[in-house]
């Protein structure tokens, strides 16, 4: 695999030697305003995307992960334009999509597509297979050479389905089938970014794993790029090139896979990496997992600072008043952090202790 | 025995199950003492539908000491939520619920029969002897009365105390599994609880009696890493603390990796595959198990290869296929001669004996037990050098 990127990346320096993104990300908030009252005032927000940043570039996988709240799939749905952003831009091949309206992106929903985490709801129980993977084309009026049928017919073969599928209904499929014709729809139009949220975690592991290898094949073969956004660790370990880990609205760090695993720099991600459960018992005893106090606290009301800071054991004063920018501390891995592990502190002047250590509310 | 239609103990007439296995078990079962805290003999739980009779469990036999944790594996399907139900006597929780189940075989616990018990017994047994902690917590509990209500039913049902000393005992509980301000949060409704702490409040309510048997039916699967890592400790912390017997049922091989002592891997209602956890990690015997283990992507190392899944899709419990059950998504289905994999049922063997049948009196005594026609040597031939080097 690592082979794998590397030629990617010399493939992106020989293509583009600007290394132009496929999707640039600047500021992106999204607040879901609590109102109150016969006149909706509004009280307060949910931060559920707090400003965030970043790139994708074309042919890669960018994973991005996080606990349950943390805004992942809110910026899933904001950056293929399900949901309007409160602040911020997106760009796509250099194009701001921010603000478009519904009509206004539909051209661009050829090159954007998704895939969703619920086999079940995301496909209509009253539509045939055939209409479900040749709705893209209709919608679009493509005509696809040999006509639609044809065409969904190789696409069913393409994710590993029976043309003969065609007249079936969803209900007559397994969970893990189900995800590959929600997966043949979204490549119908052949898109250049997939955003595939939670694609395997409703599915069985033998199954999950033949959805993983199924992606990894479709993205060599058509050259795709995913941001593929989970929770599972080990599962976005394996798909991705770039990892973005977020936690209450922001990105707190992002690196390619090895330094991210092998180096974490936040203290968030440390903890979580070393939260999960290895499937390998002789080393239960040598690992010192960090053990995170608490809960994540409520995006309505998010810490001041650094939002970690109630949970971090190396939290100091000015975690509580500055927040810390997302910053390469080395190259290709930024990091939003005061005090990093492996990488020089960031505020050595002050010295953890001086605030009352990791009281959780 | 007033309902005898819920506990037909003969077995139904299952012809493919007529293999060895089924002649070689009633020999050691004859009703013998148990030897275990907890030991499952032969069980059976059967669901008549309209489409046919589902085999939820179809022929199950472990043992557990006090102490001891059990890890369950299997995808979903597998039957291992059914185990766990069938152990807590709730597939015919109430006399007046004419549900169809039909269950089969022997459940000791701790020198008591429950299958052929009194239902009135078991309920007396169940919350105080054996207690269970479910997946979701947020429909476990009851969102009208307050997690301290909940907590003081639980524990008042098996003793005769007044509210006050059962509410001090809720406090102390919640204080127990680390719920912050115990005496104030007793008062919440469990929505005012996060995923993590309804998770922790039911532990609570489950350990209010001290029970000597704890099953943990996917205790971490709804929450996130972190918070699953603090539960994991906590059972951890609590069974040493409590001496108690734990079945903790998963997916997730991660999870068993932390707790389990001894594993068990379930496939279409059967156990494939029983041992030691380090023997099944680390020397696996069955086929599918290594396909478990190859489908995992892994978190400790980058992964150079791609993921080897096993192919197809767990089987209908109601057409199990002939034979080995695994047979139609084994790579190695061919190797045994004579087409036995698709016509005669595996039992289950020990492999670190010679191969000798697994009776009931051996079973689940640290030995490792596999259900697979190959041979012990082309077993261990296709791990070291086919499987083991891949993952």
């Amino acid at each position: 695999m690592t082979e794998t990127t590397d030629e990617k990346t010399t493939g992106i320096a020989e293509a583009a030697p600007a290394a132009a993104p496929l999707l640039k990300v600047r500021g992106l908030v999204r607040h879901f305003p609590i109102t109150k009252g016969l006149l909706k005032r509004q009280v307060g927000a949910v931060q559920a995307v707090d400003g965030i940043d970043f790139d994708v570039y074309p042919g890669e996988t960018l994973g991005v992960v996080g606990e349950s709240g943390c805004g992942k799939s809110t910026m899933g749905r904001l950056i293929t334009r399900l949901d309007e952003p409160t602040g911020g831009s997106i760009e796509f091949e250099g194009r701001d999509i921010t603000h478009l309206s519904t009509g206004g992106m539909r051209p661009m929903r050829r090159d954007v597509q998704m895939i969703f985490q619920d086999p079940y709801g995301s496909l209509n129980p009253r539509h045939t297979i055939g209409g479900i993977v040749g709705t893209p084309f209709r919608l679009q009026n493509v005509e696809p050479e040999g006509g639609v049928k044809k065409e969904v017919q190789r696409l069913l073969e393409l994710v590993g389905l029976s043309p003969e599928h065609y007249n079936r209904y969803p209900h007559e499929f397994s969970g893990g089938q189900r995800q590959r014709i929600g997966i043949a729809r979204a490549l119908a139009l052949k898109p250049k970014l997939v955003v595939a949220d939670e694609p395997v975690s409703a599915l069985d592991v033998s199954i999950q794993a033949q959805v993983v290898n199924l992606m990894d094949d479709l993205q060599e073969e058509l050259g795709l790029t995913y941001v593929i956004i989970a929770h599972d660790l080990s599962v976005i370990r394996h798909v991705s090139d770039r990892i973005a880990v977020m936690y209450l609205g922001k990105i707190v760090e992002l690196a390619d896979r090895t330094s991210l695993y092998e180096a974490p720099m936040h203290p968030y991600t440390k903890a979580l990496l070393s939260a999960v459960p290895v499937p390998d018992p002789k080393r239960r005893t040598e690992r010192d997992r960090i053990l995170l106090k608490g809960d994540v606290p409520s995006p309505i009301n998010p810490p001041s600072g650094c939002r970690f800071r109630t949970r971090c054991w190396k939290a100091t004063e000015v975690c509580a008043t500055t927040e810390p920018p997302l910053v390469a501390l080395r190259t290709g891995h930024q990091v939003a952090c005061h005090h990093p592990e492996n990488a020089p502190d960031q505020a050595p002047e002050d010295t953890p202790g001086k605030v009352s250590k990791t009281a959780p509310k | 025995m007033t309902d005898s239609d819920d506990l037909t103990k003969t077995t139904t007439a299952t012809d493919t199950a007529a293999a060895p296995a089924a002649i070689a078990e009633p020999v050691a079962d004859g009703g013998a003492a148990p030897t275990a805290f907890l030991e499952v003999r032969d069980l059976k739980v059967h669901f008549p539908t309209d489409d046919g009779v589902v085999k939820s469990v179809d022929g199950l036999s472990f043992k557990l000491e006090k102490g001891k944790t059990l890890g369950i594996v299997g995808e979903s399907g597998s039957g291992k939520s059914v185990t766990s139900l069938a152990v807590m006597g709730l597939h015919r929780a109430s006399r007046q619920q004419r549900s169809k189940v039909r269950m089969s075989g022997e459940i000791w616990l701790d020198g008591q029969e429950l299958i052929g018990a009194d239902p009135d017994d078991v309920r007396r047994l169940r919350g105080r002897e054996m207690a269970m902690i479910f997946q979701d917590p947020l429909s476990a509990l009851h969102p009208f009365y307050t997690v301290g209500q909940q907590i003081v039913e639980a524990y008042r049902v098996h003793h005769d105390v007044d509210k006050k000393t059962a509410r001090k005992r809720a406090i102390e509980m919640l204080d127990r599994v680390g719920i912050p301000q115990p005496d104030k949060r007793v008062d919440d409704h469990p929505h005012q609880f996060s995923g993590g702490m309804r998770q922790r409040a039911m532990i609570a309510m489950a350990l209010v009696n001290n029970p000597e048997l704890l099953i943990a039916d996917e205790p971490t699967t709804a929450l996130d890493v972190t918070v699953q890592a603090q539960i994991l400790d906590l059972i951890r912390d609590l069974q040493k603390e409590f001496g108690s017997a734990v079945v903790i049922i998963t997916h997730d091989l991660g999870v068993v990796a932390e707790l389990a002592d001894d594993l068990l891997v379930m496939y279409g209602g059967r156990c494939v595959e029983r041992g030691p956890a380090d023997k099944v990690f680390y020397e696996p015997q069955h086929p599918y198990t290594w396909g478990l283990l190859g489908s995992m992507p892994r978190i400790d190392r980058e992964q150079t290869d791609r993921l080897i899944p096993v192919k197809g899709s767990p089987p209908s419990l109601i057409n199990v296929p002939s034979g080995c059950a695994f047979n139609p998504r084994c790579p190695y289905a061919d190797i045994p001669k004579d087409n036995l994999t698709r016509t005669v049922r595996p039992e289950l063997r020990q492999v670190d004996n010679g191969g000798t049948p697994a009776n009931e009196g051996v079973a689940g005594g640290g030995g490792h037990f596999s259900a697979c026609h190959m041979s012990q040597e082309e077993r261990e031939r296709i791990w070291t050098e086919e499987i083991a080097p891949k993952l």
